[in-house]
This record gives C-alpha cells, structure tokens and sequence, in this order.
C-alpha cells in the first residue's frame, strides 16, 4: 500500500480502525486492567512503547531476514520470540536505569508479551503490505489507539464502580463489554474519513 | 487415572469453569470470528487441534522444562501447532484463511492455551491433560457458535451462507420477505453486545454468585 502516508496510517489505527474496538485485540488486558485510571494509564504508556519498537524490528526481521531465507512460514514463532526477548530487555533496561520508571512501568511489562494487540500489528503489518514508515505509523498509532480506548474505559468504569447499582449477572466483564460496544459504536463515527483497507 | 476424573474434568470446563463465559479468556477471537458460522467452525477446529496437542506436549515435558523460562517453552511448542494450522488452511481452505486474517497467527496468544498450559498441564499427566485440552476447546466452541449463529442470523438474515430471512429465503416465504438485517450485528459493536448479552444470561441463571474464577493468567 504504497499511496497512503504513515501519518494517515497513524491516524487511521487510532480512530477508524482502532485495535481494540474494530479488531478486538488486546481484550483480555483491557478487560482486567480498565479498573483504575493510575494502572490504565501505565499499561496503556507500556503498550505504546513495545507496540512501536516492536512493529519496527519486526519489519526489519521480516523483510530482511526471513523473506531472503524464504522462512516466511516461521513468522509467528519469530515475531513471538522477538516480543518476548525485547519486552524482557526493556523489563532489564528499566530495573537498572531507573527506579520510579521502574515502578510505575515494571509490572506491566510481563502482561504484554502475551497480550495479542502486540502481535496483531505485527501480523497486519504483513498481511498489509506496509512500508517501512507506514509500520512505524500502524504501530504507534496502534499503541495511542488502545491506550485512549482503555484510559476512557478506566474513566467510565471507576465513576460506575462508586455511583451505579448493576444487576448481579453483568458485573465485572458483562458491563465492560457493554461499554466497549457502545465506544465501538462511537468511534464508527469516525468512519471514512481514512480508509485502510 | 482415578476413575470419574475425566467426567469431572469434562463437566468443570464445559460448564462453571467454561473459558469464556466463566474465567474470561479468549474474548479476542470469541469477538472477531464470530460473524460468519462458517469462519465460526473452521477456527474452533483449529483452536481445539492447538489446545489439545499442546497441553498434551507440554504435559510429557513438564519434567524436563526449567521453571524461569517455561513462558518461553510453552509459547514454542504452541506456536509450531499453530504453524501447522496456518500452513493446512491456507493449502485447503484459501477463502476462509484469507478471512480469518491474522486470527489464526493470534491462537498463540489466545489465553485460554497459555491459561491451561500454566493451570493444569504443568501439574498433570499427558493422557488427563489431553483430555482437559479437549474440553476446554469444545467448552469455548460451543459458546462462539452460539454467538456466532444469532449474529449470521439477525444481521445477514443466513446461516452458514443459507437465506433463513428476508428476500430470496429458502423457505420460500412471503411472511418472511419483509425481514430486515440488523447490520449492526455483523459490526464490532455487535459483537460486544451479544456476548455482554450471553454473559448476562448465563450467569445471571447458571453460575451462582461466588463459584467463578477470575482470568488468572491475565491478573499475573
């Protein structure tokens, strides 16, 4: 997809074709961890981060090292491992460089080797065909994507927890979920404005 | 083995420990592919393949794999299984691995995988953890093909590609014509509606308060 601008990609991940509420991605984390503003926004801050640097050396890998060597057909066990070992360098990094990072940011790290928002970008990145830029732009856009859906849902959700009565059958995950659908169909207001596919 | 051990294991996951409705793993896909019951089918086979293999691999190895980098052990022997998914449906399905998308890729996080990998095969013999495999898969099939069937039929009218509502429907029908598809259905916030809706359901009348468990793999 040569003729879109990485900053058009960039918008495009964040509000029409948002990870979490147009592709379902990264629901499990979002779902446990959308109770509190403070831990929404460390995790959301962690995604964005590992989300950026790891569609780029992803890209890298992929088209450099694994489409010469004809291994395409590796790409899920490589892209896994390259998340893994960069979410446990930058875990290293962190713990030796600063304390207070460390704190705020350290016990997010873990969740997000597993958190599937991370791969998906990877793996529509590939299937997308995007340029270099365009990566960096899907990536990040992607990361500030998730966090905005999970800060809102922090937002939503902590003024709920101390005001509103929910029946016994939806507390926890059913009221969430009904909340993130009715964020999807906001953010489908912003549809056409970019189009990505 | 002792004996009743595996009704009890298939008992547990196919009702109040079903991993999507009662532990909350695996929404990623529960949401995603369940617009289309065919797309529906093919995953849920591919998803009961991985768990089933996996658990059982990880369960034979559980001696040998060192506990500090056992993430690392489980998620390989995951990804190689649903390497081979991927590499199967894209020579015999094309159509619906170009549908699916990167959902197949994403088996390997889907939580339910590394939650049984950690919960129960890394405690328990091959053969049990073979079987808890089976029934954690067809405990999460049974939940997307419900989900799946009433967001085909309310929003395309259809099930599995066959015209039950609205024009042209195989019955025939004038009273039937006039059936208006709820395109929202087949839209993201659709699919967050009806599971919300089959959460509310089954827990509201099945699960008593108390007897759940959260998503243990995801709290970590």
């Amino acid at each position: 997809m040569p003729e879109i601008s990485a900053f058009a990609v960039l918008f495009a991940a964040v509000f029409t074709n948002n990870i979490l509420l147009t592709n379902y991605l990264g629901m499990c984390s979002f779902l446990v961890v959308s109770r509190e503003v403070k831990t929404s926004a460390g995790l959301g801050g962690a995604v964005i981060f590992v989300m950026t640097a790891t569609s780029a050396i992803n890209w890298i890998v992929y088209y450099k090292l694994l489409i010469p060597l004809q291994l395409e057909y590796l790409r899920f066990i490589v892209f896994i491992v390259v998340i893994a070992a960069f979410v446990q360098l930058v875990e290293m990094i962190i713990e030796r460089v600063s304390e207070t990072l460390y704190a705020a940011l350290g016990i997010f790290l873990p969740l997000i080797t597993v958190n599937c928002a991370i791969l998906g970008i990877s793996l529509f990145m590939v299937i997308r065909e995007y340029s270099f830029l365009q990566s960096l732009g899907f990536g990040l856009g992607g990361g500030i994507g998730w966090a905005l859906a999970i800060l809102a849902m922090a937002g939503i959700r902590q003024r709920l927890a101390s005001r509103s009565r929910i029946p016994r059958g939806l507390e926890g995950a059913g009221i969430t979920l009904i909340i993130a659908g009715t964020m999807a169909l906001a953010f489908m207001g912003f549809n056409g404005m970019v189009n990505l596919q | 083995m002792p004996k009743g051990e595996a009704k009890r294991i298939f008992r547990n996951n196919l009702g109040a420990e079903n991993p999507v409705f009662a532990q909350i793993l695996g929404i990623c896909s529960t949401l995603a592919v369940t617009n289309v019951v065919e797309n529906t089918v093919v995953m849920c086979l591919g998803l009961v393949f991985v768990l089933t293999l996996s658990n059982t691999v990880i369960s034979a190895l559980r001696k040998w794999i060192p506990s500090r980098i056992r993430m690392m052990v489980e998620v390989l022997v995951i990804a190689s299984f649903v390497i081979m998914v991927d590499i199967a449906l894209r020579a015999w399905l094309p159509d619906i691995s170009r549908q699916l998308g990167p959902y197949v890729g994403l088996i390997i996080t889907n939580c339910i995988i590394m939650g049984r990998a950690e919960a129960f095969a890394m405690n328990n013999k091959p053969w049990p953890s073979a079987l808890d495999g089976l029934s954690s898969g067809l405990g999460y099939s049974y939940v997307l093909l419900a989900i799946a069937f009433a967001r085909e039929l309310l929003g395309a009218g259809s099930v599995w590609g066959i015209q039950l509502l609205g024009r042209d429907n195989i019955f025939a029908a004038a009273w039937l014509e006039g059936w208006t598809n709820w395109s929202i259905m087949v839209m993201a916030p659709g699919a967050f509606f009806m599971l919300a809706l089959f959460i509310w359901i089954v827990k509201g009348l099945w699960i008593k308060p108390g007897e759940q468990k959260g998503c243990a793999q995801c709290r970590k």
